[in-house]
């Protein structure tokens, strides 16, 4: 037979460990969705692929 | 002994979630959240509505760290006042050092996100009210002068100004009124406390002015700092951010609030201890309807012009 004597204390540190998840997941879908935000409002960006950038580049002509 | 006993001293420093959540004040939050979030609605430049949630979030945490800081300190008079005896650290649930190393930890983290979200103006702001509260007031101003509240209040009155900073990024005329509106609303609002509580700060032996300078000069105090709170309510409703339903609420809830002070200031003890201070908590709970109120005509404001409405 199992021993399984829940004591309160256990029910606190539950309570604690949850908590603090819930806060830190919160807190990096936080950090994400202000990732997003930030990155998607920064006016017109140019992607750079290791190619030479057209608004970089001297006009030849 | 079995492995299933439980030794009582382990048991210390195993606290629930919701004792480490109380020692950021989460009623003072509260308020600064709801200010905060108004000095951020009614700034003339939009803000992404994430931006804006994660500054208000920040500007909350950094409070409530300033709180933690502040129940570290003062876990001392804490255990005295009957108020503050169930707070997590006299009440024995969280120790002093967690509740210092809470306080740092969530302050640097809140000033440091702040500015990342938003701008460093909002950023420092916030880390000057998280140095205001927790060591001007806290450990400077509270055990030492009984104007404690009054210097001590303009922790409270900066996160409306805060919250206009994440928007404009700068200071004006109307973030610095409605700091002063909380400013100078902060210490009739506590002397009206003071006044029937007062057992609790004589035992702790804060010196408020009750208790150095005694009741009848807290009346007269009362009574001038909500005549020059008038003006600057008022005030507020005619700059850019004030209209006619901020002007009718601001004149409405002044004159009240005067009435109310004076009601105060003709009482004497006797007539206050014979029927329980009905006037001073009648005024003190009036004072928190006051400063909901008129921060909640500013929001009416603007709400109506978004619909083109409202404003002069």
């Amino acid at each position: 037979m199992v021993i399984k004597a829940e004591h309160e204390i256990h029910k606190r540190r539950f309570s604690r460990n949850l908590g603090v998840g819930l806060t830190l997941a919160g807190f990096v879908a936080l950090v994400f969705a202000l990732s997003v935000v930030k990155i998607t409002s920064t006016g017109p960006v140019e992607g750079f692929d290791h190619a030479p950038r057209a608004s970089l580049l001297k006009d030849t002509e | 002994m079995t492995d299933a006993t439980v030794n009582p001293r382990d048991q210390q420093g195993e606290a629930e979630f919701g004792d480490y959540f109380a020692l950021l004040k989460p009623r003072v939050m509260s308020l600064v959240i709801f200010t905060a979030f108004v000095g951020l609605l009614v700034a003339p430049v939009s803000v992404h509505p994430v931006v804006g949630l994660s500054a208000i979030l920040f500007i909350a945490v950094g409070a409530g760290a300033s709180g933690a800081l502040n129940m570290w300190w003062d876990a001392d008079i804490d255990a005295v006042m009957k108020r503050t005896a169930k707070r997590p650290v006299p009440a024995g649930k969280v120790t002093a050092q967690e509740a210092l190393a809470l306080g740092l930890t969530l302050s640097v983290m809140a000033v440091v996100m702040l500015a990342l979200a938003a701008n460093m103006l909002s950023a420092g702001l916030l880390a000057f009210t998280i140095f205001f509260y927790a060591v001007v007031y806290t450990m400077w101003l509270k055990r030492w002068t009984p104007q404690n509240i009054v210097i001590g209040g303009a922790a409270g009155a900066f996160p409306p100004m805060i919250g206009w900073a994440v928007a404009t990024g700068g200071v004006s005329i109307e973030s610095v009124l409605m700091f002063a509106l909380i400013f100078m609303w902060t210490p009739p609002h506590f002397w009206a406390l003071a006044l029937f509580m007062k057992s609790d700060y004589d035992k702790a032996q804060i010196p408020m002015l009750t208790v150095t300078h005694g009741r009848r000069v807290t009346r007269h105090h009362i009574l001038v700092y909500t005549l020059l709170l008038a003006p600057v309510a008022i005030g507020l409703g005619l700059t850019s951010i004030g209209g006619p339903v901020y002007l009718i609420a601001a004149v409405v809830m002044n004159v009240l609030f005067v009435k109310g002070a004076i009601d105060i200031w003709r009482r004497d003890e006797a007539a206050s201890e014979a029927d329980g201070y009905v006037t001073e908590k009648r005024v003190f709970r009036f004072s928190l309807y006051y400063l909901f109120l008129h921060f909640g005509a500013l929001l009416v404001e603007a709400t109506l012009r978004g619909f083109g409405l409202g404003g002069w």
